[in-house]
């Protein structure tokens, strides 16, 4: 209950102003140091020029302010064939690894909704657990189980299924198994969150009047839990569309992916203004899965 | 369904296969990983002389430390604004600022933020060269969206009421804060904390963009040994890090379920 004498609430919190800025004065600061700075920076090196000096390009604004930027790399990256399958090629494998990860998670992801409570648990823990072993030790890990004199070619040929070794190490298969091994939890915990959520009381009262339990799961629990499929598939798509390191490391060797590409043209071309051109041109790409991801956290 | 039951059992399997081998051959005697050859700790000896990589694993350890502070500095202060302050001017772009790091590809992040320490350098001259303290500045940048999400979520659960209630008692808002929402915060701020001291534990782009020669942390070590395929010393750092991750899981599992409990008895 508050005490007549109390001041009413616009006047305390115009009171406050002051001790507001405490707080947003220097969250700003950090936020358009590093946050806004870098993205302007970012855009201003892509209408940059390469060049042989350090650092290995000449800004879009010269001396006094004289415009000498360029469109040409973001002409090069819209037009030349090698970049423009590359970003087609990232998305497909960013389609696939989220499309594989909804049909590897969503099961393991019901299974624990319909689990009893105290076991739910342990259950999201064990789904966790791998996220913290370190991302580079599992992906070593599969390294050690797919190479040629590797664990798997060892198991196969004891059991004579093979005699020469299967090279499935530094391949599209190689690299899919990393991908859907890294990021299967990014999918499972939104599907258990959906799912967990869902009334029970639907279900039964779809199998009470008659429905098998695959017309069940078709008709009721699967659109009860499509917000948050679609979540889980666009947390998986967005960062796997710009990944480096798994088909870095378990990849061909010839399959050119825009992480991939952006890191080459940075370490070993050093052509900062075009792996910045590539990093605004993978932006612009992703703003439309960001935001309908952004969507979908918002309604609920 | 047992289909759903029999899913959840493969999709672990598939998680924990790698892992479990990977434990289970650190122990080998073999020079090629995942081959046995009797049981041996000679992998674990050769880490422990390893210089190397003992000495990124200790920068490692001192940026992760560091980069976790700074971004719970941060994002404690941005959650916060967000749980508490409504709309407030500029709000929106305030929370898009802050979440931008959760959705953009590492990659991109990683070039944006090594670009802006060359152009600072170029201006000010500060950052002098990049190593340590620009990985742990991008570890922090990440960190903090985290952080943010985290203590924002914290807040918004915990009853304002409480608050209003200390200050209509006659509490200063910073007394109020200190005694009644720091407390309630404390949770999240160590779980923010963690969250994002194992981001930067784990993070080999962002480093690998920002750092200098004398900033070599320790997944970029590790990065450019998988480069040419596993080796038995690697295999046994893994292990080492799968026991520090299982034992430090476990305690805050039995934290958790502790506390759960006072709270269903009391």
């Amino acid at each position: 209950m508050r005490r007549p004498d109390r001041p009413p609430r616009p006047a305390r919190r115009f009171r406050l102003a002051p001790r507001r800025l405490v707080v947003l004065l220097p969250a700003w600061a950090w936020l358009a140091l590093f946050v806004a700075a870098p993205a302007l920076v970012l855009l201003g090196i892509a209408l940059g020029e390469y060049d042989t000096g350090v650092p290995p390009f000449r800004p879009p604004l010269g001396p006094g302010g004289a415009w000498q930027g360029t469109l040409a790399n973001f002409a090069a990256v819209a037009t030349d064939p090698f970049y423009r399958d590359g970003f087609l090629r990232s998305l497909l494998v960013a389609f696939a690894t989220a499309a594989l990860c909804l049909l590897v998670g969503y099961p393991m992801a019901l299974a624990m909704a319909r689990a009893p409570e105290a076991r739910r648990t342990p259950l999201l823990l064990a789904v966790l657990l791998p996220f913290w072993t370190g991302f580079l030790i599992r992906v070593g890990a599969w390294i050690g189980l797919l190479r040629d004199e590797g664990w798997l070619n060892g198991v196969l040929r004891a059991l004579g299924v093979i005699g020469e070794p299967l090279p499935l190490l530094y391949s599209d298969l190689a690299m899919y198994v990393g991908m859907v091994h890294a990021y299967l939890p990014f999918a499972v915990l939104p599907l258990y969150a959906a799912l967990a959520r869902r009334d029970p009381a639907v279900e039964e009262a779809a199998a009470d009047l008659g429905a098998r339990p695959a017309v069940v799961f078709v008709t009721v629990t699967l659109p009860l839990s499509a917000p948050g499929a679609a979540a889980a598939f666009l947390l998986v798509f967005i960062p796997a569309a710009g990944e480096f390191v798994i088909p870095d490391l378990l990849g061909p060797p010839e399959a050119q992916l825009v992480g991939r590409m952006l890191w080459g043209e940075f370490f070993q071309n050093r052509d900062w203004p075009l792996a910045a051109a590539l990093a605004v041109a993978l932006l612009a790409v992703l703003i439309l899965p960001v935001r309908l991801f952004q969507r979908l956290e918002a309604g609920r | 369904m047992s289909a759903a039951r029999a899913g959840l059992w493969l999709g672990l399997g598939f998680l924990y296969l790698p892992i479990v081998l990977l434990v289970a051959y650190a122990f080998s005697a073999d020079r090629i990983p995942f081959q046995w050859g009797g049981f041996s700790l000679r992998w674990f000896v050769a880490l422990a002389g390893d210089e190397r990589l003992i000495e990124a694993a200790l920068l490692s350890l001192r940026v992760a430390a560091g980069a976790a502070t700074l971004a719970v500095l941060v994002g404690g202060l941005a959650g916060f604004a967000l749980a508490r302050f409504g709309p407030f001017r500029g709000r929106a772009l305030f929370g898009a600022l802050i979440g931008a790091p959760l959705v953009l590809p590492e990659v991109v992040t990683g070039l944006s933020l090594l670009l802006l320490f060359v152009a600072l350098e170029g201006a000010i001259g500060w950052p002098a060269g990049r190593g340590a303290l620009t990985v742990l500045l991008a570890h922090a940048t990440l960190g903090a969206a985290y952080a943010a999400v985290v203590i924002q979520a914290r807040l918004a659960e915990a009853d304002r009421s409480l608050e209003e209630a200390a200050m209509d008692l006659g509490a200063t808002p910073f007394v109020a804060f200190r005694t009644v929402t720091l407390p309630l915060m404390a949770p999240s701020l160590l779980a923010a904390w963690l969250l994002a001291f194992t981001l930067s534990l784990d993070d080999v782009v962002l480093a690998s963009f920002v750092s200098g020669p004398a900033g070599t942390t320790l997944p970029m070590v590790l990065f450019s040994r998988l480069k040419l395929g596993l080796t038995p010393e690697v295999n046994a750092l893994g292990a080492v890090i799968v026991a520090v991750a299982a034992v430090a899981l476990g305690l805050a599992a039995l934290l958790l379920a502790r506390v759960d409990a006072r709270r269903g008895g009391g």
